[in-house]
């Protein structure tokens, strides 16, 4: 039973890792209807340029504050040079736009700040606790615990102020949020930049775990099944969905994996994304168009 | 001579709010919807604009508002005037800072975000403080009670009169001018309708919110208005103040296009 336990709730924890990276894609298939393939550079990218900042003896709050900075301005050159031209554009247009986008941001880390694998220590022990007989590790608990905090800040940010509403009509609707004077380039410029916040907490706590090299970016191959599972306009469904994700391929991986010789985990949540597709093809919390017949 | 002065008609004469001369419009660069459409809005009127499906209206107050550009279609020609200053080209929020609001056709509320929460999306443009956002989103309720029952209900799930009323209030809390209203009739009950129009006669009376109402319901509408434009095939076909429209017996001719 322990065992069982200590399996989910690794699981669990671990998935909340996927949820973060999730997030920021849902952030902007909300708001402008893409799907930014570039989300995983642009995350690579931003931890990249935190440790070289930090590495370079800048402290790390400095380092964050600068680097969010670049994000900020870099989600208003994004905006200038590529939404804003492909505007009223095919979804498939602007897949391609963002597919294009991510080489040029890895091209531009990689240039910029070479290719090696740099430690990021934040100063976390990745020791094990006991509750009661169940293991956690203190790493994933407070990987969980950022994951948990920025969600609700986020929820705030879209429930609260009136930034958060704007961008959620413009989600709604971008005729009628222009027709009452709601500054289109604006929302998207904040919500580039907000995503890429998020990529930067995932970029670290990823960083920290892994090492901040450039398979980094292929964290966006985790998220994938987490936005099948759990809609891709939904920030909760992201969170949910990176649960279930990260539940499943550890259950699978400690019940299944020893049948069939184990290395299930990398394609594990894919199967059970197909498996949604078959049930639920707008995920769990995917948006039903909101209409009274 | 008419149930409404004709001080209306002379006052647009002599300094219009709106001025649209001889405009054209294509979409995708090749589907001409509107081909020449000339119409003067005078402060504090109610214009109605009529026409048959595929006349051109709605395309009409799209190239005013300027949501043409998000409809990738453009103004070819002519000129469109806001109190003299030519506005085409200008991006839709720009010009809903500068007066003009546009309805748009279909009721396109903010589906997700509750009734209040799309009062507020109006007020942003203006940047009020909070007690302010609040007066005016009171004076809204008082205007349509029936959204005040709704606040927190997703505007989505509210009836099609509620959504019409919600989508004219939130237009209403960007403090506009000018108020471009396209088929507020559509798919409504009479009497809901009727409360509509009643609602916009009581606003530009109190307020002096001038509207043009793109309207397929001839009668409804030029009851209301003060003066009334038939558009045909993209064109102009008549203009004159409402009540001579609404006396003239072959406006059905020409509105159904035969
Ligand atoms: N988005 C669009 N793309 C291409 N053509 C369009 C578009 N919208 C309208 N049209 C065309 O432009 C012409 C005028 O349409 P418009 O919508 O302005 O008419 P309308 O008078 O508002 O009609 P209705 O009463 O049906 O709303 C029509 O021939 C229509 O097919
Ligand atoms: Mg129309």
């Amino acid at each position: 039973m322990s065992l069982f336990l200590e399996t989910l709730i690794g699981g669990l924890l671990a998935g909340t890792m996927y949820s973060l990276v999730a997030i920021g894609f849902v952030l902007i298939y909300k708001a402008s209807g893409v799907f930014n393939f570039a989300q995983g550079s642009i995350l690579l990218f931003s931890a990249l340029l935190l440790v070289t900042l930090h590495e370079a003896g800048l402290p790390f709050v400095l380092s964050a504050a600068l680097t969010m900075l670049v994000l900020i301005a870099g989600a208003v050159v994004i905006e200038h040079t590529v939404l804003r031209p492909l505007a009223n554009r095919s979804p498939m247009t602007l897949f391609m736009a963002t597919l294009g986008l991510s080489y040029v941001v890895e091209g531009t880390a990689q240039g910029l700040m070479g290719a090696q694998v740099h430690a990021l220590d934040l100063g976390i022990e990745d020791v094990p606790i006991f509750f009661g007989d169940v293991l956690v590790s203190q790493f994933d608990l407070i990987a969980a615990t950022t994951a948990g905090t920025l969600a609700l800040v986020l929820a705030l940010l879209f429930n609260r102020t009136r930034i958060g509403i704007s961008l959620r009509a413009v989600a709604d609707d971008t005729r009628a949020a222009l027709s009452i004077g709601i500054n289109l380039n604006r929302i998207w410029q904040i919500v580039w930049a907000v995503a890429g916040m998020v990529g930067l907490v995932a970029g670290v706590m990823w960083g920290a775990r892994q090492g901040v090299q450039f398979s980094l970016s292929l964290v966006v191959l985790k998220a994938l099944p987490v936005l099948i599972i759990g809609g891709f306009t939904s920030i909760g469904g992201a969170i949910v969905g990176g649960l279930i994700v990260g539940a499943a391929e550890n259950l699978a991986e400690t019940y299944i994996g020893p049948f069939i010789g184990g290395g299930i985990t990398p394609w594990f949540p894919y199967v059970l994304a197909i498996a949604f597709l078959y049930v639920r093809p707008a995920g769990l919390f995917g948006e039903r168009a909101l209409e009274r017949v | 001579m008419t149930k409404f002065s004709s001080t209306p008609a002379v006052v647009a004469a002599i300094s219009p709010l709106l001025e649209v001369t001889a405009i054209e419009v294509f979409y995708e660069s090749s589907i001409l919807a509107v081909a020449d459409v000339s119409l003067r809005v005078g402060p504090g009127e109610i214009v109605a604009l009529l026409g048959a499906n595929g006349a051109g209206k709605s395309t009409t107050l799209k190239a005013i508002s300027g949501l043409v550009l998000a409809d990738r279609a453009v103004v070819s020609r002519g000129d469109i005037r806001l109190r003299g200053e030519s506005v085409a080209g200008i991006a839709a929020n720009l010009l809903a800072a500068r007066g003009i609001v546009h309805v748009l056709e279909g009721r396109h509320v903010f589906g997700h975000l509750t009734v209040e929460e799309n009062l507020r999306a109006g007020t942003f443009l203006r940047r009020p403080g909070r007690r302010e956002m609040e007066r005016g989103i009171e004076e809204i309720y008082g205007y349509f009670p029936r959204l005040r029952t709704k606040r927190s209900t997703p505007a989505g799930l509210t009836s099609g009169g509620e959504q019409q009323m919600l989508a004219i209030g939130r237009a209403l809390l960007t403090r506009p001018e000018l108020v471009l209203l396209d088929e507020p009739s559509m798919g409504l009950a009479p009497i809901i309708v009727e409360e509509i129009f009643e609602i916009i006669t009581a606003l530009n009376r109190s307020n002096g919110t001038a509207f043009l109402i793109a309207e397929q319901n001839v009668a409804v509408s030029l009851r209301h208005a003060h003066r009334g434009y038939v558009l045909d095939n993209g064109r102009v076909a008549i203009e004159a103040n409402a009540d001579e429209l609404l006396a003239r017996g072959n406006l059905a001719d020409i509105y159904l296009g035969v």
